[in-house]
């Protein structure tokens, strides 16, 4: 048992001491370190946060970014009620066809649509943002170390630069961005939408609630999971207590 | 102990085919060691690892598409729309960690219990070259999801053969399919990433041929004597092993259920880009080692060829190790650089995913230099002036000999 013991702690420290190493790109930033509801061992997502961080993203993000997979559907995930859905799926025109006649035709947007991206390629973004290409925000939560809280860092992270901070022209300077250079001008001012449940829209709020929203587009599943987790495990350590309860009874007629 | 079914179905197989009997003796009669630890589970938890990858891999094929333009998001699609998609994945992509883990563990237990010694060197050879063949499969397997360190660990990684002289370009181009890692790399890397593991599941059949030949090791290092040192496979082990099993899935579950993106990059997440190189090209944990001894050496080609080196000296540690106690437990010196050995292991990999740069650099050529000396120096010398503990008359005296101090203190309370 104690060797047993022994070979779990020797792998769970191969794996550890190979782990901060995979993380070894990167800033040495410090980030804000949120406590997240959807952290933890039993984190979910916070329904509420993540419907106005949908808000967010769709009235503020969407201008310049996409989120190509995900499906307006899935956003029953969040409480969103099929009719919502319904509506908000609407208010985007997708191409489609051809018809029986040959020609792409317009029409609204269905839940088994994904969020349109808001320029035709990578090129018709580029001219439309000075050049910079505004990232599909679809992975970003899992795509950047730390994401949640990387995420919320950047968005609250637009400060005054140095005194003998040189910025690029049309750079806004960031104090969580790699190399603090960043093309995308402060995204969020105070009030910018208007929450219906009430909610103050500060930057911090807006910040906070878009990044759960994020976060969730990234990881969908994540609910899921972790119920699915603690029922295996426990099965398991069950499961573990019966094979060893058996294990010393077969073994107890030898000597 | 020879089989004699009474099952008549199994009994008319038998009399055309002897596969029942094969069986019957590998999983049932086959005579172990009756002192095995727990550190000898690996193997079989390394074999149920396999079966893992296969299963979850082929079903990850019926819903993947290997092309560049497509992989990436039939990836996420499979994340998303299949059902159940996001465990599968999620099994399957720290399912190759978890198999490493324990092939790691198996072979440090081969090589502290000198497993590898005669009669059991060919043995030790098909473990190698399993493990060979699980580089090149999970390297391949990497790529498939076609983010960014798919890409640029696929063009590091191939490009390594460049470094051979006259033909190296030659090579690379032929293993790319093109003049750049592009979609028939992919393709290919796909095809080859399906074929390997069945290869591995072959060669497994071997390794296994071969160690119920010469039968398992065990911690004393002395084989068996007489019908007292051995007890049959089953239900002794297949017991112990799935006490172990079960463990081990624990282990494995708190990764995939609370931490799946644990061990990976998060730079797999965005799309591979070809003109968009990552800050820093990091190959997944279990090559850091020998990423670390690539890095040590400033000549491109030394560099390849001490990476290879550092796998194929293996091949001779049955050779290299002259002494003829197998277990670490009767040699004092050889115990205390086995553990050395391990840490150093444990530095390289460490130094593998850090920058090649300053003080790093020279650890992990430090590191790499003690790798080789260990191996080609030490484990020689040691061998000729060790002077080893009396070892047991046999399995069994040692296994008394162990529970009477035991029995006497339970007496005296």
């Amino acid at each position: 048992m104690l060797k047993l013991l022994m070979s779990a702690g020797v792998a769970a420290f191969v794996s550890l001491a190979s782990l901060g190493s995979a993380q070894a790109a990167g800033e040495a930033v410090e980030l804000k370190s949120v406590a997240w509801e959807h952290g933890g061992l039993f984190g979910a997502y916070d329904r509420a946060s993540a419907q106005r961080g949908a808000q967010v993203y769709r009235e503020v993000c969407a201008a310049c970014h996409g989120l190509s997979l995900v499906a307006f559907r899935t956003l029953a995930d969040l409480g969103f009620t099929e009719d919502e859905i319904k509506a908000l799926a609407a208010e985007y025109d997708f191409v489609d066809g051809p018809d029986d006649s040959g020609e792409m035709f317009d029409r609204p947007g269905k839940p088994s649509d994904k969020f349109p991206a808001p320029h035709a390629n990578e090129k018709a973004a580029r001219a439309a943002n000075g050049g910079a290409y505004p990232l599909d925000l679809s992975l970003i939560a899992k795509a950047r170390p730390n994401g949640d809280n990387y995420l919320y860092s950047l968005l609250t992270g637009y400060v005054d630069a140095p005194a003998d901070f040189t910025l690029a022209p049309g750079m806004n300077y960031n104090a969580y961005f790699a190399g603090h250079q960043i093309a995308m001008p402060p995204p969020l001012m105070e009030d910018q939408v208007e929450f219906a449940d009430g909610t103050e829209a500060s930057i911090d709020q807006m910040a906070h609630d878009v990044t759960v929203f994020l976060t969730w587009a990234a990881e969908p599943k994540m609910e899921q999971r972790k119920q699915m987790g603690l029922k295996v495990i426990l099965f398991l350590l069950i499961l573990a207590g019966l094979f060893y309860a058996v294990k010393r009874k077969v073994w107890s007629d030898l000597h | 102990m020879s089989f004699e079914p009474k099952n008549p179905a199994i009994k008319w197989v038998e009399d055309r085919l002897p596969l029942p009997g094969m069986l019957h003796h590998a999983l049932y009669e086959y005579p172990t060691p009756k002192n095995l630890s727990y550190w000898w589970t690996f193997g079989s938890l390394a074999g149920f690892m396999l079966v893992v990858q296969i299963v979850t891999g082929i079903v990850l094929a019926m819903h993947y598409t290997p092309h560049v333009d497509h992989a990436f998001n039939s990836v996420e699609h499979i994340m998303r729309d299949v059902n159940y998609g996001w465990l599968i994945r999620y099994m399957h992509a720290n399912g190759a960690s978890m198999f490493f883990i324990v092939v790691y563990l198996h072979i440090f237990r081969g090589l502290y219990y000198g497993s590898y010694k005669a009669p059991r060197e060919l043995l030790w050879w098909l473990g190698l070259v399993i493990f060979l063949l699980m580089m090149a499969t999970a390297f391949m397997g990497y790529v498939l999801p076609w983010g960014q360190m798919s890409f640029w660990g696929a063009t590091v990684i191939t490009n390594l053969f460049s470094a051979i002289p006259l033909v190296g370009d030659s090579i690379v181009t032929w293993l790319w399919g093109g003049f750049a890692v592009d979609n028939p790399t992919l393709n290919r890397f796909f095809s080859l990433h399906y074929l390997l593991p069945f290869v591995i599941a072959g060669v497994v059949i071997l390794h296994i041929w071969s160690l119920h030949t010469s039968g398992s090791n065990n911690p004393t290092g002395v084989e068996i004597k007489d019908k007292q040192d051995s007890i049959p496979f089953h239900p002794y082990y297949t017991v112990k092993d799935l006490f172990g099993l079960a463990i081990f899935l624990i282990f494995f579950s708190a990764f995939l259920f609370y931490a799946p993106n644990y061990l990976g990059h998060p730079d797999n997440y965005i799309p591979a880009n070809p003109l968009v190189t990552p800050a820093h090209i990091v190959p997944e944990w279990y090559f850091l080692p020998f990423y670390a001894i690539l890095r040590a050496v400033p000549d491109k080609l030394g560099g390849v060829l001490l990476m290879f080196g550092a796998i194929l000296v293996l091949f001779a540690l049955p050779w290299l190790d002259k002494s003829r106690i197998r277990s670490a437990r009767f040699r004092p010196i050889y115990k205390q650089l086995f553990w050395i050995f391990v840490a150093d292991c444990i530095l390289l990999t460490y130094i593998g995913g850090k920058p090649a740069e300053g003080a790093y650099l020279i650890w992990g050529r430090i590191a790499t230099v003690y790798y080789f000396v260990h191996l080609l120096i030490l484990l020689p010398l040691v061998g000729l002036f060790e002077k080893p503990k009396p070892l047991p008359a046999s399995i069994s005296e040692d296994v008394l000999s162990k529970k009477k101090p035991a029995k006497e203190e339970a007496a005296n309370a």
